[in-house]
């Protein structure tokens, strides 16, 4: 299928249009009932999940709630132990990975970088690295990059490949609160001009709320799904992720209304200044239920 | 012009540098170093069951080799003993039983030392044969893997999600390491085999900045070692094995002097 990419370059001129998903058209992954059974027990049961293309699907919920888990079920790196997975023939996925760590012995140009699992190319090459606003990174080492940068340029390695379904797992670790928001813009961007269907992981609720259709907040199991409005609306999210974490959706709706002071502070539209701007996030171990993935406290130099 | 035993050795050299560079690349990226010593070590093992069952040398070598690194591979997902320590026992202990059952077969005559630090006259044109049979096949299997092997090397997540088959190719890989043990073991000796495999990949990242570049250059630092080792092994009788390590030690310690930022055009910082 062919997918008018030489195009994506400006994206930034395009109109944000967060809710036209198209809800009749077939979906690219489904789950129904599914699970993942592991060493006596179960890291995830009964999820239900339809991700149809140039949707937005964001799974949130605490470490350990099976994100990771079901967001494998998606892309068919595990196979669910009960229930049914439909795919999409001939899906093409593209993966952006929490982090990357490289060794230093390998060289590698972005360029390269974004040809790593399949060709892709030049036009694509650069108008993906144009549309991530990382253009001018085409020929640097990635060993050279910032963290935000490098992660820029993990999004658009994945959008050049065209793929039919963009997973993202917790794609802003090590990125400064505006690049959070940037890069939350950004895959909103991309869903519009390419129309792929795209699978978000995060604990972090607040930016993500804003900037998906589709909420599945997990812990084990699917706790409640829907609208962002009617999750943070319902009991199971605020017994899951406190009372205040509903004030964030509503929040974040208006959420270029404050500015952030060098020593850290934060300077809201009424005047008023607080230590941060969503506190509950300040700290926060992070372990995920899939060991073979490198472990990452984070979180703590974030806004 | 076969006839002569140096060229045979020159050729074997020039052969088993071109296959051992490019694959000692994936080595030195995946930090695989121990591993390929310890597969390279269980080859004197192999060669003593071989010559047990009166079974082809080099078949035997790579199939043992292939065990132990199968075997190291399921051990390490029981993850009861540390990667290492592991390695470390298999390392020694096959070495130690390919030494005592050598030894204790005393009806069969074998030079030791040519096994473990390789031997310029042992070359026959069988050898010869065989390097280069097994060296195009181990090459044209490696570019043919090449992309999810590297993709792989990068992120094993993201080349899972993506629809490759990142375990597949890696088992594939460590048949390739095999392949590439039992082609080498006698230019290069069973103990000094993993050098011949890291050391011209490491000379070769300054000049690289590309994966494929790496690979070639790691490829050209090895024949140059191994065509410098023979000779100074001819002039000075000393042993193959070593004497072409410490031709790639020299390149290596060139390749480490500071030079003007235009030879460094791969970006890297200094």
């Amino acid at each position: 299928m062919y997918k008018p990419f030489g195009k994506i370059a400006d994206l930034h001129e395009r109109p944000l249009t967060m809710l036209d998903t198209n809800r009749t058209a077939a979906p690219l992954v489904s789950l129904s009932g599914a699970g993942i059974f592991r060493n006596g027990r179960w890291l995830v049961r009964g999820v239900d999940m339809t991700i149809r293309p140039a949707e937005i699907v964001t799974l949130i919920g605490p470490n350990g709630s099976g994100k990771s888990t079901t967001a494998r079920m998606a892309t068919g790196i595990l196979r669910p132990d009960e229930g049914t997975i439909s795919r999409r023939a001939a899906l093409r996925i593209g993966y952006v990975p929490q982090q990357l760590a490289i060794d230093r012995s390998l060289p590698l140009t972005v360029s390269r970088l974004m040809r790593l699992t399949g060709p892709a190319p030049r036009d694509n090459i650069r108008a993906s690295l144009a549309a991530a606003g990382v253009a001018h990174l085409e020929n640097a080492q990635v060993h050279d990059l910032s963290g935000g940068e490098f992660q820029r340029v993990l999004l658009a390695r994945a959008i050049a490949q065209e793929p039919d379904l963009l997973v993202l797992d917790e794609p802003v670790q090590g990125v400064d609160f505006n690049g959070e928001v940037a890069m939350y813009e950004l895959i909103g961007k991309i869903r519009d001009r390419v129309g792929c269907g795209v699978l978000l992981i995060s604990h972090d609720l607040h930016v993500v709320m804003a900037a998906t259709d589709t909420v599945i907040c997990l812990n084990g199991h699917v706790c409640c799904s829907g609208s962002p409005e009617n999750v943070a609306a319902s009991e199971e999210y605020r017994s899951l992720f406190g009372a205040r974490a509903a004030e964030a959706v509503a929040f974040y709706r208006h959420q270029h209304d404050h500015t952030h002071l060098p020593d850290g502070r934060v300077k809201h539209a009424d005047g008023s200044i607080t230590e941060h701007c969503h506190p509950e996030d300040g700290h926060h171990d992070h372990a995920h239920e899939d060991e073979a993935r490198p472990e990452r406290a984070s979180g703590g130099g974030r806004a | 012009m076969l006839d002569d035993f140096f060229t045979r050795a020159l050729l074997a050299g020039i052969g088993v540098a071109a296959v051992a560079g490019p694959l000692g690349c994936f080595i030195v990226w995946r930090r695989m170093a121990y591993f390929g010593d310890t597969m390279a070590h269980s080859a004197l093992l192999g060669v003593a069951v071989s010559l047990l069952f009166s079974f082809n040398l080099t078949l035997g070598v790579f199939a043992v080799a292939a065990l132990v690194s199968v075997a190291l591979i399921l051990l390490q997902r029981r993850r009861a003993l540390s990667s290492d320590s592991l390695l470390g026992i298999l390392s020694h202990s096959t070495l130690a039983l390919g030494l005592v059952m050598v030894a204790a077969m005393s009806w069969v005559r074998i030079d030791l030392m040519g096994l473990l630090f390789g031997d310029i006259l042992a070359v026959s044109k069988l050898d010869l044969a065989v390097v280069y049979g097994g060296g195009v096949l181990v090459l044209a299997a490696l570019i043919y893997l090449w992309r999810p092997l590297l993709a792989g090397t990068v992120s094993e997540e993201v080349a899972e999600a993506e629809g490759l088959s990142p375990r597949v190719t890696q088992f594939a890989f460590m048949l390739l390491m095999a392949a590439v043990i039992a082609i080498a073991m006698r230019i290069v000796g069973v103990l000094l085999i993993t050098s011949l495999l890291i050391i011209p990949a490491a000379t070769a990242r300054r000049f690289a900045a590309t994966p494929e570049q790496m690979a070639v250059v790691a490829a050209g630092v090895g024949i140059l070692a191994a065509v410098g080792g023979l000779l100074g092994s001819l002039n000075y009788d000393t042993p193959s094995g070593p004497s072409i390590v410490v031709a790639a030690l020299v390149i290596f310690l060139i390749s480490l002097v500071p030079l003007g930022n235009r030879a460094l055009k791969g970006g890297q910082k200094p």
